[in-house]
Parts: C-alpha cells; sequence; structure tokens
C-alpha cells in the first residue's frame, strides 16, 4: 500500500528531496508496524478538514456570547466541543488568548512550525520561513506593520512562542460598527492573520 | 496519568532564570532566551521530557510546564517598541533555576 502511495506521488510531479525522504520514513513506520497508512491518511484528512473559517466560527460565538468566551479561554478543548470541533486527545494542548484594548498577542514558533492546525489548517508558508520566525520576536510591530497593521504605542504586545507542547489561538478584538451583525457575518470578518496576531481587525 | 513525574518547584510569579546549554541531543529551549531572567506566567501542564522522547525514549519523569514573561527590552538592547511588551515562552522546568 505504501508503495502505491510512492508511485501515485512520482506520476504526480517530481518529488523534492524533503519529500522523498517523507516517503521514506512513512514506508520505513508502516514497515515496522508502528503506523499503518490508513492512520496516516487519517491525520492527514483530519488536518486537510481544517481551515481557518473553523477559528473564525470560534471567534465569532465568542464575540457574541460572554459566557462561551470565558469557557473557551479557560478551557479551549472543552469548549469547542460545544462547536461540534472536536480536538484529539493526542494533539498538543490548544490555549487561546485574548486580545484587549490594552494587550495584543501575536503567535510564533522560533523553533519550527508549531501552529494551531486543529483551528487554522495548515500553516502559511511565510508563518515557516526563516525570516518570520526570527524577526517576529525580536521585532514583532514592524513585522505588523508590514501585514498593514500598525498598532498604538501605548498597547502592550506580548509575543507568544510556542516552543513545546503548547499551541496558542489569538483571540481578536471585535471591530467597532458590528453590533448589528450576525454570528456567520462576524465569522466572515474574521481573517486567519488576525487569529495569528499579525493583524488587528480593530483598525 | 500516574507515571512518574517531577514535583512543580515554581508558583505563578516566581523569578526564573533561563538556563544556558547546548546538548548534543534534541532540546526546545531557544538560544536566544538562555541566560535570561523572567516570571513564570503560569504552568502550563506536566509534559514527557521532548528531550527523552525525540531519541526513542519514555519522556519520563514527566516535566512540568511553563508559560515564562521575559521583557523584550532584556532579550534585545535595540529593542524599538513599548518598554512594556513582553515575549511569552514555554519552558520546561528542568531548563529553569531560581533568579
Amino acid at each position: 500500500m505504501t508503495a502505491t502511495h510512492v508511485v501515485d506521488h512520482i506520476h504526480d510531479q517530481p518529488m523534492s528531496e524533503v519529500a522523498l525522504r517523507s516517503v521514506a520514513i512513512e514506508a520505513l513506520l508502516a514497515e515496522k508496524g508502528l503506523l499503518t497508512a490508513d492512520e496516516v491518511q487519517r491525520q492527514v484528512d483530519l488536518m486537510d478538514g481544517r481551515t481557518p473559517a473553523d477559528g473564525a466560527r470560534v471567534v465569532a460565538r465568542a464575540w457574541i456570547d460572554p459566557d462561551f468566551k470565558a469557557r473557551l479561554l479557560s478551557d479551549a478543548r472543552s469548549a469547542l466541543g460545544e462547536l461540534g470541533i472536536e480536538i484529539p486527545a493526542d494533539t498538543p494542548h490548544l490555549t487561546v488568548v485574548e486580545n484587549t484594548e490594552d494587550v495584543h498577542n501575536l503567535v510564533v514558533c522560533t523553533l519550527c512550525s508549531c501552529y494551531p492546525r486543529m483551528l487554522l489548517g495548515r500553516p502559511p508558508d511565510w508563518y515557516k520561513s526563516l525570516a518570520y520566525r526570527s524577526r517576529a520576536v525580536s521585532d514583532p510591530r514592524g513585522v505588523m506593520a508590514e501585514f498593514g497593521t500598525v498598532l498604538p504605542a501605548d498597547i502592550r504586545v506580548d509575543v507568544l512562542d510556542s516552543t513545546a507542547d503548547m499551541r496558542y489561538l489569538v483571540l481578536p478584538r471585535r471591530p467597532e460598527g458590528t453590533e448589528g451583525m450576525s454570528e456567520e457575518e462576524l465569522a466572515a470578518l474574521v481573517t486567519r492573520d488576525s487569529m495569528i496576531g499579525v493583524t488587528s481587525l480593530s483598525g | 496519568m500516574t507515571t512518574p513525574a517531577e514535583s512543580v518547584l515554581y508558583s505563578d510569579g516566581a523569578a526564573v532564570r533561563v538556563r544556558v546549554g547546548s546538548p548534543a541531543h534534541h532540546f526546545r529551549t531557544p538560544a536566544y532566551i538562555q541566560g535570561h531572567t523572567g516570571v513564570v506566567d503560569a504552568l502550563c501542564g506536566v509534559y514527557p521530557n521532548p528531550e527523552s522522547l525525540a531519541h526513542g525514549g519514555d519522556g519520563l519523569p514527566r516535566q512540568p510546564l511553563y508559560r515564562v514573561r521575559l521583557r523584550q527590552t532584556d532579550l534585545w538592547p535595540d529593542y524599538a517598541g513599548n518598554p512594556a511588551d513582553t515575549l511569552l515562552v514555554d519552558v520546561y522546568q528542568h531548563w529553569l533555576e531560581p533568579a
């Protein structure tokens, strides 16, 4: 089964060295009985099934329901279950951090590419780049400015470097003038980048 | 879980220094925070030691993992933002010492 998998890849397009290595490791893990191709496929399907729309739905609910927001900030896994979003037990612990009028949060993983995949799907390429990973911790305001958000100087910036077993999602501030909007309309305002924290929705 | 775990040494607000080291094996304490002093923001949990897991070990005893808050102006002498800006980073207990 794994050999077929490799052949499928080769027919698609030439594989990079990294992709070849990954397929070779997968084949070895299967051969040693540590993982089955089905288990790998299930994980890939789970990850491909998650998109920033999942995170946006969570943010919109938190904006309109203060009790849900409180539960989300104190125990994200359980609160997400209320929305039918399952965070499997074998995935890293998820913590939601709230932007306020005093504090803005920004997420990075300087060591690799840790990312709240269960709510945002796969990370964008720039999130994994050396430039973002090094500059987000040393010049977060400069990075945000390049994404088009200039924060007032008196707001404190908290950069979260997710080096270990934790994954962070930013709960952006609700933009002004959205009081009459429905939950669905609100969710449509929430961008992936605002949930990483490189942009702000509130101007 | 009932697997062996190191006891939690630091409470919220404790001043801690990140140890300096570059062991030959896998580790998850970035160089840019090593030697710097911060404050425990929260205990995240007690997790299997990734330095053991990465090399086929059982990760035991589990290690307390803390979210540590450091001042940006302490990390980067030329830091241009608000002096109140901070960096929060997850560090395992065996990489911390009292400050």
